[in-house]
């Protein structure tokens, strides 16, 4: 391996940025391809998928066998809200592989007894970001319902250019929360990623459940980021 | 923490001779997935895994031959070797391994 390879991709995966080291197989030869890199041909393909899939192979590309080693930065779920459903989500994600981070100022909600075991800050988010931005391998789901709690990390979230956006809310308070947005200065394009009402649409009744359509709706725009399309069928 | 590829850099900077070693594909029950690594100095150190402990003597063996002669190399193992009794997976799968020498 080039040394100077080595010293990319490591800064890469230090900085969270993903990155998959593409060998060749015949003559040993390496070279570190950030995602967003333009490949050219059969090989931008592959890359493309391996970035989409997170899985490492083997492939055939050009009349060469090459090997892409996919670091992808481990998916983080930033919840905002120390509510009733986070309780739920916080280890049902944890289970499913996510860095779990739960941000709510309103200290009678963000206790340890309410949530052990995960990373919790009572505290602002606009505080708590600023030491731990937001990145595209970043979730954020805004469960407050309180416009001054929710509304900053959900702007942030958009820019940052979060994997997932997700706000609990009716269609009446998504209308209020979109119009807030819309005088903040994000434009009606980037305020439609924001998944409201939150979770996939299986008739949940319970926090638990609608915990569960959260986590699933999480790991749906994980898996298929970068098909825009089969995204955007998801209400 | 012990990264491997962090702990690479970290052995090149001191001026150590290393080889990484990735798992590059697997059949069957693989105990560790494509992509993982094993890094090796020329003294014999190592860390990560390849394969959670049985092939890594064997890779640590070829890894001082490729950090000697600098040219990569392919390395299978499994039950259908017939080195299976003496280095192989006990839990029936196979492995293809490739072996380099860092700079």
């Amino acid at each position: 391996m080039d040394p100077y390879s080595l010293k990319k991709l490591n800064e890469y995966r230090r900085t969270r940025r993903a990155a998959t080291l593409l060998t060749d197989l015949e003559d040993g030869r390496d070279r570190v391809v950030a995602e967003g890199d333009q490949v050219a041909g059969e090989l931008g393909e592959h890359i493309a998928k391996a970035f989409r899939s997170g899985k490492s192979g083997s492939v055939e590309a050009d009349g060469h066998s090459y090997f892409l080693n996919v670091h992808l930065p481990p998916p983080r779920l930033v919840i905002i809200g120390a509510v009733h459903i986070s309780q739920a989500l916080a280890p049902m994600a944890k289970i499913a592989g996510f860095d779990v981070h739960i941000i709510d100022p309103r200290t009678a909600f963000a206790s340890d007894d309410r949530f052990p075991d995960v990373r919790l800050d009572a505290e602002w988010p606009e505080v708590v970001l600023k030491d731990n931005p937001l990145d595209p391998y970043s979730a954020v789901a805004a469960v407050t319902h309180d416009p001054k709690i929710d509304d900053f990390p959900l702007k942030a979230a958009l820019e940052s250019g979060c994997f997932y956006v997700g706000a609990l809310g009716s269609r009446k308070t998504h209308a209020k929360r979109v119009e807030r947005l819309t005088e903040a200065g994000l434009t009606p394009e980037v305020i439609s990623r924001i998944n409201a009402p939150i979770g996939l649409d299986i008739g949940a009744a319970s926090p638990q459940e609608i915990a569960v359509a959260v986590l699933a709706q999480v790991i749906q725009a994980l898996r298929t980021r970068g098909l825009e399309s089969k995204r955007g069928e998801v209400a | 923490m012990n990264d491997p590829l962090t702990i690479a850099e970290e052995w090149m900077k001191e001026g150590r001779d290393v080889a990484i070693a990735t798992v590059v594909e697997t059949w069957g029950s693989a105990p560790r997935p494509v992509g993982s690594h094993l890094v090796i100095d020329s003294d014999g150190n190592f860390e990560g895994s390849v394969s959670g402990g049985c092939v890594e003597g064997a890779v640590v063996a070829e890894a001082s031959e490729v950090i000697a002669e600098g040219k990569p190399r392919m390395i299978e193992f499994g039950v259908a070797d017939e080195t299976a009794w003496q280095v192989g997976l006990s839990c029936g799968g196979r492995i293809r391994v490739y072996v380099e020498r860092l700079g």
